[in-house]
């Protein structure tokens, strides 16, 4: 059997609820990869410390409560500082595409909104880990 | 600098690569695990098992925060199953444990049981010894927590930690078979609900009827998310490490614990060379078929595969 990818889903921010997270955790799940979840309320250092101890290839976060444009690129900025450049980093949630192009100029590889089908999200998952 | 100089160094990122390496099954991690194998063995590790959602994630959580609080440092693997269909699964273990995320002294690792029964994996054995040669003081180990098949945390660990919840009832006497057995120390979490004190009777008296050693588990009552009883808890854990180290128990249950170990490994080994594409797994596809035809029987033919992997 080969390896199973390891994702860490994480909700960074205030979110009162995590059925989105959930949806995609299981999702990703049923195409075989193994999914550290965390609940809700993940400061970066959190997630970062996280990525690190779970030794993961994704780090997938969701957020609806619309601090995207500080919270992802503060997460691809502690893990660039603790030197890690091999985790693939993803978003989601309630993101207007006019704020798509900076998130990924910070290091957010790809940005998925809402109605995105799971399998595009698992496909991108795939084509794209780094090791 | 080598992973393995990394890990005697206490560095997080060497530590959790080279416990992928060997829940992926790569040689080159294995030969790692041997050449610091000789360095493990100073931590006590504590298994902590019981029903799912008894609490073992948020006892956890709150042991290893006493443990911080006396200045140890702490790992803990919380394992949870696969999915037997498609080989993923969700662990969700760490929810209960945010805040020891960014613990400098704590180290958390969740894994999958990857096809493994017995409530563990079959890289737990090597995980905990990484962690201990990483510096872990103390290591905790979670079970996925299915009740009657949980034995095997026993023959991984120095102290099991039972955890019973109140209102199980009559449960306790069906789950009793193979549980009362195991648990070192005996754990009533949720002791702030009703029937905490008839739980703890009735385990009371079950151990009363008989136990495996001369030192009678105690039961303790605890409140995991109210945080009581946990530090008198961790006490008692401790404490039955104390007696097994002056009874000379210890180096008897780690003894029973390789010897399991290894022979898991054995048994690995034996069940890939049947199965691969070995001469041995071609005659088994032969001897299957006729088998099947009643040109042979299932005897007949293991003394034959037996003499097989024998040459
Ligand atoms: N009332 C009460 N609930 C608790 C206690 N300990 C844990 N819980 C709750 O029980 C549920 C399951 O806990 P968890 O630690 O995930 O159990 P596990 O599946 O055995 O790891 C959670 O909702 C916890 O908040 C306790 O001492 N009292
Ligand atoms: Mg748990």
């Amino acid at each position: 059997m080969e390896r199973p990818i390891r994702v860490l889903v994480a909700k960074p921010g205030l979110d009162g609820h995590d059925r989105g997270a959930k949806v995609i955790a299981r999702a990703l799940r049923d195409a075989g990869m193994e999914v550290i979840y965390t609940g809700l309320r993940q400061t970066p250092e959190q997630i970062v410390a996280t990525s690190i101890q779970e030794d993961v290839d994704v780090v997938a976060m969701s957020i609806l409560s619309g601090a995207h444009n500080h919270l992802f690129p503060s997460v691809v900025k502690l893990l660039n500082k603790e030197g890690i450049e091999d985790i693939l980093v993803i978003g989601g949630g309630v993101i207007p595409e006019d704020d798509i192009p900076s998130l990924k100029e910070a290091g957010i590889a790809e940005i998925f909104t809402p109605g995105t089908p799971t399998t595009e999200t698992i496909r991108y998952i795939k084509e794209n880990v780094k090791r | 600098m080598e992973l393995d100089k990394r890990i005697l160094n206490g560095d997080k990122r060497a530590c959790a690569r080279l416990i992928t390496m060997v829940e992926n099954n790569e040689k080159e991690g294995i030969d790692i695990v041997k050449k610091i194998y000789k360095h493990s063995g100073n931590a006590h590790v504590i298994g902590i098992t019981g029903p799912p959602g008894g609490g073992k994630s948020t006892l956890t959580d709150k042991l290893a925060k006493e443990l911080r609080k006396r200045g140890k440092k702490v790992g803990i693997i919380a394992v949870d199953p696969t999915s037997p269909f498609s080989g993923g699964s969700i662990l969700g273990d760490r929810i209960r444990m945010q805040d020891l995320a960014t613990d400098p002294g704590v180290f958390i690792r969740s894994m999958g049981t990857r096809g493994n029964l017995g409530g563990l994996s079959k890289s737990t054995q090597s995980a905990i010894k990484i962690l201990d040669v990483y510096g872990a003081d103390y290591i905790f180990v979670e079970t996925v927590g299915v009740g009657q098949s949980e034995v095997d945390i026993v023959k991984t660990v120095d102290t099991v930690v039972m955890i019973m919840v109140p209102g199980l009832g009559d449960d306790i006497q069906a789950i009793k078979a193979g549980v009362m057995e195991i648990g070192d120390v005996f754990a009533v979490n949720k002791s702030d609900l009703d029937g905490a004190d008839k739980t703890a009777l009735e385990l009371e008296m079950m151990l009363d009827m008989g136990f495996k050693d001369d030192k009678k588990p105690k039961v303790l009552k605890v409140s995991s998310s109210k945080n009581e009883g946990v530090s008198t808890l961790l006490d008692e854990v401790i404490s039955h490490m104390d007696y097994m180290v002056d009874t000379d128990k210890l180096q008897k249950r780690r003894e029973e614990n390789a010897k399991v170990e290894i022979l898991n490994l054995v048994e690995e080994e034996i069940m890939q060379m049947v199965l691969g594409k070995t001469k041995t797994g071609q005659l088994l596809d032969e001897i299957s078929k006729k088998t099947a035809l009643r040109k042979t029987n299932p005897y007949d033919g293991k003394d034959i595969i037996v003499k097989s992997i024998k040459e």
